[in-house]
């Protein structure tokens, strides 16, 4: 027999009341093998205004390119501890920040590799099913050879590449217009 | 690396678009641009999975968290998590929050001139079982006014987030109640094209999980997507 997927809701406006006991801005203790990175970013509206009710979740490989998940059948090894999750809500201003490692590049379709990203979704008041998108990191020689950033192509793959700042990383999350960030048809 | 198998796309009209313009906020918040189509990869199809001890039993039961018992009407709300192919999803997290039996939420930007109630707080969570049950025992949430448009009321409903065993999986919903006159007008609740899909939204009353003299029984079965047979090359 077959069933039909439940329907998508928004998250609304009070959704840190079921979701901040598993908010999580460090996703990798000390300890954590990989090169640490800070993100920063905003989440803005079609008007531009920094959505203040916005959730964001982080799912990532190791540093060794590999995710902690029996889906993940690569000879490579797992990092006790390391989940690979992470959630955080924008503030007042539509900003947001977390802390993890840069993670290996991982395989793609048809013996294709993937430069190292974060696979994000981002929920709000407003947005009846969440948006997924990536993030890339600046300065890899890696993200040329993408499959995904090279279906994006050159015109938006960049609102999908983190940029250098001096302590952190710059990603933002456009909702709308010029800048708009590249959201993925996963068949949600 | 072959091509991975991927999860399947909804039935038509079962899953809302971005933009549904009744709903107000969606309008500056869906986006203007296409989404991009792209293949299912290793990345997709895995997902995180907790280790079911960060969730305590006490968790689920949303009437116990404080020191009194909150004010309303105790219910049960039950379930099963499954995919598309039937199969239970054991050990898979399930949030929830609402508002209390006045209507009102926990949250500092909740205004409505409805009483907080101390002895709730309005969010739970639980695992399910090895067949992918869960149950909750909370206060039935009260109506409570929106600025949507004018006089604008949202059903009784209780958020629900779902995790499944992948990324692809993951999904934020809300569950109604049987007969609330509210439900023809909720533009949230309408958004969704299909009727049959919408109504499985709405949770069935349910004999075998209510309690004698305690609480009435609510099931709500969650259905999450089920994987694609065989991989496709796009």
């Amino acid at each position: 027999m077959s069933l039909q997927a439940t329907t998508s809701q928004t998250v609304g406006p009070f959704f840190k009341i079921g979701l901040q006991w598993l908010y999580r801005d460090n996703l990798a203790d000390e300890g954590v093998a990989g090169e640490r990175v800070i993100v920063r970013g905003r989440v803005v509206d079609g008007d531009g205004i920094g959505v203040p009710d916005a959730i964001v979740e982080i799912w990532q490989a190791n540093s060794q390119g590999k995710y902690a998940h029996p889906a993940d059948t690569q000879d490579k090894p797992l990092e006790p501890g390391f989940l690979g999750y992470g959630r955080v809500p924008t503030d007042n201003q539509g900003a947001f920040r977390f802390t993890t490692i840069k993670p290996g590049a991982v395989p793609g379709p048809s013996g294709t590799e993937q430069a190292p990203h974060l696979v994000i979704s981002v929920f709000m008041r407003g947005l009846l099913k969440r948006l997924t998108t990536r993030m890339y990191f600046p300065n890899d020689a890696r993200n040329a050879a993408d499959p995904i950033l090279n279906l994006v192509g050159p015109a938006r793959s960049a609102t999908l590449i983190a940029k250098s700042g001096t302590d952190s990383l710059e990603w933002n999350v456009v909702l709308q217009g010029t800048n708009e960030t590249v959201f993925f048809d996963l068949g949600l | 690396m072959n091509p991975v198998a991927g999860y399947r796309a909804p039935y038509p009209g079962t899953q809302p678009n971005h933009l549904h313009p009744p709903y107000v906020s969606s309008i500056k918040r869906a986006p203007s641009h296409r989404l991009v189509q792209v293949p299912y990869t290793l990345s997709e199809v895995t997902g995180p999975s907790f280790n079911p001890q960060i969730v305590s039993p006490a968790a689920s039961d949303l009437t116990r968290q404080h020191k009194g018992e909150p004010l309303g009407e105790r219910i049960v709300v039950s379930g099963r998590v499954l995919d598309e192919n039937s199969r239970p999803l054991p050990n898979t997290l399930v949030e929830i929050w609402q508002a209390n039996s006045a209507g009102r939420y926990q949250h500092e930007v909740d205004q409505h001139d409805a009483p907080l109630d101390p002895n709730f707080t309005g969010c739970g969570q639980a695992v399910t079982d090895s067949e992918g049950r869960y149950r909750f025992v909370t206060i039935r949430p009260g109506e409570y006014p929106w600025r949507n448009h004018y006089n604008a009321w949202r059903p009784a409903h209780i958020h629900f987030s779902i995790f499944g065993p992948a990324f692809a999986t993951r999904l934020v919903t809300q569950m109604f109640f049987p007969g609330d006159p509210l439900l023809p007008f909720d533009p949230i609740f309408n958004c969704t094209a299909d009727e049959k899909a919408r109504n499985r939204l709405i949770s069935v009353f349910d004999w075998e999980s209510t309690i004698p003299s305690q609480a009435l029984g609510y099931r709500f079965d969650i259905v999450l997507r089920g994987r694609d047979a065989t991989p496709m090359e796009e």
